[in-house]
């Protein structure tokens, strides 16, 4: 038994003074990973796609794969405001292809600008009434979404009355999406400006700092003057609204429009992407611009699997694993913190 | 042994023995290791270095699951229980009076009620856990580590939460647990309950172990100076005396809300109105139906003469009305973000144009209210987690201060909070009162309440009791208006 007073010693007063981002330990080890994050395993799959593939490192391959996942970011990038919020949205699938076809049956009678303006609003009407549900009536915004996306899906084959809606490449909706600038397509410049905006709205801005708090600890939140719901009702829009410009962007890419395009494929691909990108599905953290790396590197794994030609069952296999890494991850880093 | 954490040390070169039959108490300031020891203690953190040994056996313990195999238990600071089980399953949760999977309901609640009987704990076994008050859930967690015979019981500030005749009963149970030859390792805030209850008395500060003493030679003097470092002049700072002319800044009038009926009353400029009584009398019910965040069904609130109304917390924080809520944990802080957030996020707008915040200026207005508040923290990125128990309380008064609000209310501000940080914010709700702020300052710490309020309003069951001022204002008097109905007045 130690019985007399150590030597005071000035360790305490070094540390305090050390910056905390310095401090060695599994601790900040965590914190890089969630700050660095998915980064460092996309740049080595980049690098090694670079050396494995020949075409894989040549300009139209890479537009073609930013092209291909637009309106996967777009949804991407809203929906990982949702979950920092504390919420979930799966109903952007069904969402998006609600948008598509009532993109196309205006486009196919009505001014282009109408089907855009068109889309997009159905899209936040859908987030609105998700909002509402969520906060109003209280119920678990997982199961709200899921449900609304049986809803919206229905709707979606109504208003198609379950064909497909084919549109001309002549007509002024096809440049939408493909007028290009700087040999880039404009759906490209579109996800771009719909990202860095939201992901500026998340870190620097007022409107973030509450949905971080809202997601974080909703009660604190509110108690310390957040208006928890209407932050959520927001997400919730934002959502909704991206699904409606991804649809938008795709049926102006592809020509095409069909109620079960989306799906539950593409919520659950938003997910994925979100999560692998080292947001919370506990809410109250995350980061928009590494939900972007997170669906590119999920895109990364599916061009590499074509470019080199390996049986696409596997891709599949891969993603999975790659998914539970990441949630594997997030709990540990949570765990590890206690 | 030692403990890291994030590069902290939260422990530094500990060693101690525990015998069986003694109650061993650990004391400290916040911050200065007890609750890591007792962690360690039970298995739920493992030390980084050195080693422990039971009964000349060397003990690993690998969780909290090991611990209880080793017949360890721990009762944490904060109870946590399952709370769509009922009392009885939360109780024998992880040890179920079962045959063959199956769970016997009757002979669970029958060794229920033996267990409750013997404690003197009186709770229903078939209500859900989840409707329970904290001190409640204390008892259940309690009556779970008696359930299982422990050689050694960990008992974390056990009686923070407790009204001062379950606290009783509670000592009770501690004495009677080492009679029977187990080992309690109490660690508590409450210096009277220390040296009532304990053998030895063990005393860290800053992670390091400064003495181990008999609890026969030891007084509370002697135990502050060893926590402190320094003796600790005076508990409470002095009393401003409040005209009674200054304006009123709150009128509360004939306020009925979920477990409140018709409470009236007034605050004036630079007062200090504590609110006493029994946990769970509807002081924290009255304090959030003042803040409006409860449905108000009769009665009206007024703060400057002007009406609040609806359900709006944010409206009463922009008109100068703020709340410290009772939990800091659950209802105060974000855990995982950092200082800097949890500060400033009542008041963005102060440091924010058009909703894009001024990375500079929030800095700024942080450093400036955690330099007032003296919170102590490696950095403002640190998340809030890491801070000790006072530090996180002084971040909440940091952010109270941002919204420079003219009536504070305070409900438990220093609960599980060390003898340094109470005195911290003891001179902090003076200094505010000063300022000319008016302060409801709820507490179950009768002292407290005593020592810092100009008048104490006594509570029972959702009513005033009692207004007490001056010379009347003594603890027999709150006491015999928190115990009757009728009150003394």
């Amino acid at each position: 038994m130690t019985n007399q007073i150590p030597e005071p010693t000035d360790t305490l007063e070094d540390l305090e003074d050390a910056p905390w981002r310095l401090r060695t330990g599994t601790l900040s080890l965590l914190g890089s990973w969630r700050t660095a994050g998915i980064a460092i395993p996309f740049l080595i799959l980049f690098v090694v796609l670079s050396i494995t593939s020949g075409p894989f490192l040549h300009t139209t391959n890479l537009i073609n794969i930013l092209d291909q996942q637009a309106s996967t970011l777009c949804i991407a990038a809203a929906g990982t405001l949702v979950l920092v919020a504390g919420g979930i949205d799966l109903s952007v699938g069904a969402t998006y292809g609600l948008a598509t076809v009532v993109a196309g049956e205006i486009a196919a009678h009505h001014s282009p600008v109408l089907a855009i303006v068109g889309a997009i609003a159905v899209g936040l009407l859908v987030g609105l009434v998700n909002g509402l549900i969520v906060t109003v009536f209280k119920i678990n915004a997982l199961i709200t979404t899921l449900a609304m996306s049986f809803v919206v899906g229905g709707i979606a084959l109504r208003v198609s009355s379950g064909n497909l809606i084919v549109l001309s490449a002549s007509s002024g909706f096809y440049r939408f999406a493909n007028a290009q600038w700087l040999t880039v397509p404009s759906a490209v410049w579109m996800t771009l400006v719909f990202v860095v905006v939201l992901g500026l709205l998340l870190s620097r801005t007022t409107f973030g700092r509450y949905m971080v708090a809202s997601g974080g600890n909703a009660e604190a939140a509110r108690l310390a003057g957040v208006r928890v719901n209407r932050i959520r009702v927001i997400t919730f829009v934002l959502s909704g609204g991206a699904a409606g410009l991804g649809g938008v962007i795709d049926i102006s890419r592809l020509l095409s429009a069909q109620a079960a395009s989306g799906g539950t494929t593409l919520a659950f691909t938003v997910l994925a992407g979100i999560v692998v990108g080292g947001t919370s599905i506990a809410g109250g953290e995350g980061s928009v611009w590494r939900t972007g790396i997170g669906v590119l590197f999920i895109a990364l794994i599916g061009n590499g699997f074509n470019l080199l030609a390996v049986n696409p069952l596997y891709q599949q296999i891969v993603l999975g694993i790659i998914l539970l890494i990441a949630v594997g991850l997030d709990s540990w880093a949570r765990q590890r913190r206690r | 042994m030692s403990k890291r954490f994030g590069g902290v040390p939260a422990l530094i070169d500990v060693s101690l023995t525990i015998e069986l039959g003694k109650v061993h108490a650990l004391i400290g300031e916040n911050g200065a290791g007890k609750s890591t020891l007792g962690k360690i203690i039970s298995g739920v953190i493992g030390p980084d270095e050195g080693d422990m040994t039971f009964a000349g056996r060397p003990l690993v313990l690998r969780s909290p699951r090991e611990a209880l195999a080793q017949g360890i238990i721990a009762i944490a600071q904060d109870p946590s229980i399952v709370p769509g089980l009922t009392v009885a399953e939360n109780v024998y949760l992880g040890s179920e009076v079962a045959t063959a999977g199956f769970v016997r309901r009757r002979e669970a609640r029958r060794r229920f009620r033996e267990l409750a009987n013997r404690v003197g704990f009186d709770l229903s076994p078939d209500v859900r856990a989840g409707s329970l008050s904290t001190a409640e859930r204390q008892k259940v967690e309690i009556m779970r580590a008696l359930s299982r015979n422990a050689s050694i019981v960990v008992m974390d500030e056990p009686s923070a939460a407790l009204s001062s005749n379950e606290s009783a009963a509670l000592h009770e149970i501690i004495r009677s647990l080492s009679r029977r030859g187990s080992a309690v390792v109490l660690i508590s805030h409450f210096l009277p309950e220390v040296l009532s209850l304990s053998d030895t008395i063990t005393t860290l500060r800053d992670g390091r172990l400064v003495r181990t003493v008999e609890a026969a030679g030891a007084t509370e003097e002697s135990l502050i100076e060893g926590m402190l470092g320094r003796s600790l002049s005076s508990a409470f700072p002095e009393k401003v005396p409040v005209d009674s002319n200054v304006p009123v800044l709150l009128e509360v009038e004939h306020v009925s809300a979920p477990g409140v009926s018709d409470c009236s009353f007034v605050l004036r400029q630079g007062e200090i109105l504590g609110i006493s009584g029994l946990v769970g009398a509807g002081r924290s019910e009255l304090a959030r139906a003042i803040f409006r965040d409860a449905k108000v069904s009769a009665g009206t609130v007024r703060l400057d003469g002007t009406e609040l109304a609806g359900r709006h917390p944010h409206r009463s924080i922009y008109r100068g009305l703020v709340l410290i809520p009772e939990s800091r944990k659950d209802m105060g802080l974000m855990m995982g973000r950092s200082v800097k957030e949890n500060i400033s996020l009542s008041r963005l707008d102060l440091v924010s144009r058009l909703g894009w915040i001024a990375g500079i200026r929030e800095r700024r207005a942080v450093t400036q209210l955690m330099t007032k508040t003296n919170v102590r923290a490696a950095s403002m990125a640190m998340p809030a987690m890491m801070l000790s128990g006072g530090n996180q309380q002084k971040l909440l008064f940091a952010r109270s201060m941002m919204c420079s609000p003219s009536v504070l209310i305070a409900d438990e501000p220093t609960r599980g909070v060390d003898v340094g940080s109470k005195r911290a914010i003891y001179d902090l709700l003076v200094q505010m009162a000063r300022e000319g702020m008016g302060i409801i300052l709820i507490s179950s710490e009768l002292d407290e309440v005593l020592g810092l309020a100009h008048r104490t309003l006594v509570m029972r069951h959702g009513r005033f009791t009692a207004e007490l001022t001056g010379e009347a204002m003594n603890e027999q008097a709150v006491l015999a208006a928190a115990f009757t109905d009728t009150g003394v007045t």
